[in-house]
């Protein structure tokens, strides 16, 4: 059975995400959670696509931490936050995405010391309350936009149920960017 | 076959699974909605994802007066494991003996021995609510339940 029910964000991209690309450009939001190997998996795709259309593409990444799964989904993405505190969210992202799977406390805390972080205040800001919510509100936000697991990718706001390979990607993306051309 | 469509009297019955024996009738006493989620085979790809997430939104089903119930064709013995393996803490049923005949009352028993991946809500009064079949290799995800409660809660 087939209905058209369309599987589509119910928070639109704002100043409020962490974004990469320009702010007018077609908007490419990735719900993550960082000890999810099909995430970990994603982010050389992603990056390579990013290489590619840059320019025109506004990307996002937003938590979707699988805790029943994944008990070190929510430190992790406690710690992107709390990097982007101290102006390392990006830097973070790609630490925690290629770490494979090492996000205990200790792997968290040196990641961050690599990065240049103020570990006092990196901590500070991992137990902060107010990080917590706003990954909750995220995860939250993503189940009732149709995310049915990790990596789920949004272009222009609807659900991509496509391979997430540079090609599907690449495809889609155009396919995006010539409806808005014309 | 066709699924039980909206209006329709949802058919009781008792299972054994992850958590035990379980009676629909006795979960529409405690909740105001009961999400019937058959799907084909424990610990495949797609089943676990799904179920997964419905651990992961089981909470917010609450909040709205649903409780989530999974349900396949896998003996009981599978189910636990399966519910172990995946943290999984609302019940896991199995239809598996007759194999499927739970399936079969709700009009979602496949030919090939399996359940369909088919989502219900039983209001309290026993009444289909809301009905669907989602392509087998699909993950139906959250959206469409949780859309679907905020409309039976919203009196029209």
């Amino acid at each position: 059975m087939t209905d058209d029910f369309v599987h589509r964000l119910k928070d639109l991209v704002s100043d409020a995400d962490w974004s990469r690309g320009p702010a007018d450009a077609l908007a490419l939001v990735e719900y993550a959670d960082y000890q999810c190997s099909s995430c970990q998996a994603a982010f050389p795709v992603i990056e390579r696509v990013l290489e590619r259309m840059g320019s025109q593409v506004r990307f996002v990444v937003r938590h979707f931490p699988v805790v029943s799964i994944h008990p070190l989904a929510d430190g992790a993405a406690l710690a992107a936050e709390a990097a982007g505190r101290q102006g390392k969210f990006w830097e973070m992202h790609r630490r925690l995405m290629e770490s494979r799977g090492a996000l205990g406390e200790l792997n968290l805390v040196a990641y961050a010391r690599g990065l240049g972080l103020d570990i006092g205040r990196f901590q500070r800001d991992m137990a902060d309350e107010s990080l917590a919510a706003k990954i909750r509100k995220q995860k939250i936000q993503g189940l009732r936009s149709g995310v049915n697991g990790t990596p789920t990718v949004y272009i222009d706001a609807v659900r991509y149920d496509g391979q997430i390979d540079e090609a599907g990607l690449r495809a889609a993306i155009e396919t995006e960017l010539s409806k808005d051309r014309s | 076959m066709t699924a039980l469509p909206v209006g329709s009297k949802a058919p009781d019955f008792e299972l054994e699974g992850s958590t035990g024996k379980t009676k629909l009738s006795d979960l529409l006493k405690e909740n105001d909605y009961v999400i019937l989620a058959f799907f084909p085979a424990a610990f495949s790809p797609v089943c676990t994802s799904e179920l997964n997430l419905y651990q992961e939104v089981k909470e917010e089903f609450r909040q709205m007066g649903a409780e989530v119930v999974g349900i396949s064709v896998d003996s009981r013995w599978v189910q636990q494991a399966f519910a172990k393996q995946n943290n999984l803490s609302f019940p896991v049923l199995s239809d598996f003996h007759p194999q499927g005949a739970i399936a079969a009352q709700y009009g979602v028993m496949r030919s090939d021995g399996m359940a369909e991946r088919a989502l219900f809500i039983i209001g309290s009064d026993s009444v289909v609510r809301f009905s669907y079949v989602s392509e087998l290799t699909k993950n139906p995800g959250a959206d469409r339940l949780l859309e679907a409660l905020e409309k039976m809660k919203t009196p029209t």
